[in-house]
């Protein structure tokens, strides 16, 4: 039996086993949306915890919360939205069928925006934690004026860590994945029937900024910023 | 029938209902909004503030979910997958404080810390 038989002319993109272009998108982003779960949960363990331990340790918790840099945690979670906007813009550009140099522009400026995230936590956050002496296991210093709750704050210390340096690996495979994309886009793989690939991982990045919503009250604004010495 | 296609305005109103919240989430912090007393052991003060950060935390959940994530535009089945990813987080969260809260040996605060000294050495001055 010639090709031509079994192979009538599709789309590129769409995959046989679908009815249509709808069906497979739909179940694209389903598939995603199962894996998210499971990323709910992954980060929702160390939520879990956090819950019970600010519950046993509240002063603890509030005393590091306020250690925290609150500028920083702010400008990040606006960066981080930025990106956002800019990965929905890159489907966006996809999806009403504009040309591949508008969507590589957009994914290229998702990773310059989540560049300097990751660049103010790590080269100016992280590094002054470490030199306040706050990094538990590296020379971590109870400081006199945290009071009964100090000797609990390491464990607050250990969250922020823990948490924020899971949110930043995600991050970083997101710059894995957001090269691809990049590389896909200015081959033109995307038009305004397929653009699976831009929008699972859409879905992806979106949900990293979704757990960052959540890590910046729970981290850097649970203590409070008011009428209190020291407060950045 | 193609997917249903979000105008660029819409992503450009909620990126900056996000940012709106963002700053009044950051100002709410400044403010006092004082404690609740729930009378629980463990959960007895619930610091207002809190309250407030979460609450506006969850609203711009939601609008990522909704406009950014195009569940707002998916199928009912999509629909009914995300809100069980956050009702089985429920589950977790709900029946861990349940256990926690519930028992009356739970470790009070202090114990945690006395563990440290022993754990170290055996830590071969990793640290």
């Amino acid at each position: 039996m010639a090709d031509s038989a079994v192979h009538a002319p599709h789309p590129p993109g769409f995959k046989h086993q679908f009815e249509d272009m709808d069906q497979q998108r739909e179940a694209d982003s389903l598939g995603m949306w199962v894996f998210l779960v499971t990323e709910i949960m992954f980060f929702g363990g160390l939520f879990a915890t956090y819950i019970i331990y600010r519950a046993l340790y509240l002063p603890a918790f509030e005393t590091g919360s306020r250690l925290l840099n609150v500028k920083f945690g702010a400008v990040n979670t606006a960066v981080l939205i930025g990106s956002s906007l800019t990965m929905a813009l890159a489907i966006h550009a996809a999806q009403a069928g504009k040309k591949k140099s508008e969507q590589v522009m957009y994914l290229v400026l998702t990773m310059i925006l989540g560049a300097i995230f990751l660049f103010l936590k790590f080269a100016f956050e992280w590094r002054a934690d470490y030199h306040e002496h706050l990094v538990p296991g590296f020379h971590f210093i109870i400081r006199q004026d945290w009071g009964a709750a100090g000797p609990h704050v390491p464990m607050f210390f250990c969250f922020y860590f823990f948490m924020t340096g899971l949110h930043a690996l995600h991050m970083i495979i997101g710059f894995g994945i957001l090269t691809t994309l990049t590389v896909m886009a200015h081959r033109g793989r995307f038009n305004s029937e397929y653009y699976a690939p831009l929008e699972v991982s859409g879905l992806y990045w979106h949900f990293v900024d979704i757990v960052w919503i959540f890590l910046f009250p729970l981290l850097y604004l649970i203590g409070g910023r008011f009428a209190m010495p020291g407060v950045h | 029938m193609s997917a249903h296609v979000v105008p660029v305005k819409t992503y450009l109103g909620i990126f900056v209902a996000l940012l709106v919240l963002t700053a009044l989430t950051t100002g709410a912090a400044f403010i006092d909004f004082g404690d609740v007393h729930t009378g629980i052991r463990l959960v007895d003060v619930i610091p207002l503030n809190t309250v407030v950060a979460l609450a506006i935390a969850v609203v711009k959940m939601l609008l990522v979910i909704l406009f950014f994530m195009h569940v707002k535009y998916s199928s009912g089945l999509t629909k009914v997958v995300v809100t069980a990813g956050f009702l089985f987080l429920a589950i977790l969260v709900s029946f861990t404080l349940a256990d926690e809260l519930s028992r009356s040996w739970s470790p009070e605060a202090g114990s945690w810390n006395t563990a440290i000294p022993t754990i170290l050495p055996l830590l071969g001055g990793l640290f």
